[in-house]
């Protein structure tokens, strides 16, 4: 089943409302990963949320990446695991690893 | 994502097309299956994705590509717009299915009893059913424990490739309902399909915890967990 929570039309919907949008995937998992591939978090400028690509562990931190992306437009790929020195930061302490793609919706400037 | 990608993702997820996104996770260009050419590993794991229901990864010219389908909802048809009904549509709609509820009597699949959002039709089962098709992304629970409503659905659910049947009643009331489908010219292969009676066995008594049961049954089954096994 696509994961039913409908993140991209919650998305969708706050473009629509004027606001920058940045989206996060959950793009490939390793070990004992809360949220499967597909899983989406999306986020906005002005601080709205929803979603999750972990089980609340890397939230914040995807949160400040996307908040980047939206300035930059920039996609990122982010690696979160327990070699990662920067996952004990976040507390991704379950052991799994993922990596995590972000997006700005509506990529291309409109100056 | 660029705004017209998305909208056209948006108007495929609305029609109810199965479409696949996918990401090359380099620079975040994307393509949409079916809709853009596409090489032909890609679109194989695009149509792989789609099958599996599951988002998958590959390499195609030194690039890693992240592939996400996007199939139309799971539907769940519940015959009986009975009390069992009004507290397994709103469970059934969170886990995300589409929900549709025939029933022929007026007074029970009315707007005021489920609200919003879900489908009502008060046509006869069988032509409900047969208009409906299920298939393998479809559900199907019966729950009028009337005959004559639940017996024409279950005959066409039986002859579909529905993931999930389930019929309320019980153990009594589903030999009996056994007897009148094999009458009907079923074979107690095809009717060993039928969860009856309905729901993990969690003694389940008010019609939220029964509607419990056949929403974990229902997913079990969905998932492959054993607890959707029955002997």
């Amino acid at each position: 089943m696509s994961d039913q929570e409908d993140i991209l039309a919650t998305a969708a919907g706050w473009l629509a409302e004027g606001e920058t949008v940045a989206l996060a995937t959950v793009v490939e998992t390793w070990g004992s990963s809360p949220r499967p591939a597909g899983s989406q978090l999306a986020v906005t400028a002005s601080g709205r949320l929803a979603g999750s690509v972990s089980g609340g562990c890397i939230e914040g931190a995807v949160a400040d990446v996307a908040r980047a992306t939206m300035d930059t437009g920039a996609p990122q790929l982010l690696d979160f695991g327990i070699s990662d020195e920067r996952a004990w930061e976040v507390g991704l302490a379950c052991g799994g690893k993922l990596k995590v793609f972000v997006e700005k919706l509506e990529g291309e400037k409109l100056v | 994502m660029k705004t017209a990608l998305l909208s056209r993702l948006q108007a495929a997820r609305a029609a109810g097309r199965p479409v696949a996104l996918l990401t090359r996770l380099s620079d975040g260009a994307q393509q949409l299956f079916p809709e853009d050419a596409l090489p032909a590993p890609l679109a194989q794991a695009a149509e792989a994705a789609l099958a599996a229901d599951r988002a998958g990864n590959l390499e195609h010219e030194d690039a890693s590509w992240f592939v996400q389908p996007h199939n139309p909802p799971l539907r769940l048809i519940v015959v009986g717009a009975v009390h069992v009904a009004q507290a397994l549509v709103p469970m059934a709609r969170s886990l995300g299915f589409a929900v549709v509820v025939v029933d022929p009597r007026r007074a029970f699949a009315t707007e005021e009893r489920f609200g919003g959002g879900v489908t009502l039709l008060d046509d006869w089962p069988d032509e409900a059913m047969e208009r409906l098709a299920p298939d393998s992304r479809t559900a199907v629970v019966t729950l009028t424990h009337d005959p004559k409503l639940d017996d024409p659905a279950l005959e066409v659910a039986l002859r579909s490739s529905a993931f999930y049947i389930g019929a309320l009643g019980s153990r009594r009331t589903h030999a009996k309902r056994l007897d009148r489908l094999a009458e009907a010219g079923l074979t107690p292969a095809q009717c060993a399909r039928i969860a009856a009676p309905i729901g993990l066995s969690i003694n389940a008594v008010t019609a939220p915890e029964i509607a419990l049961s056949v929403m974990a049954e229902i997913v079990a089954k969905r998932r492959g967990a054993a607890l959707a096994e029955r002997a």
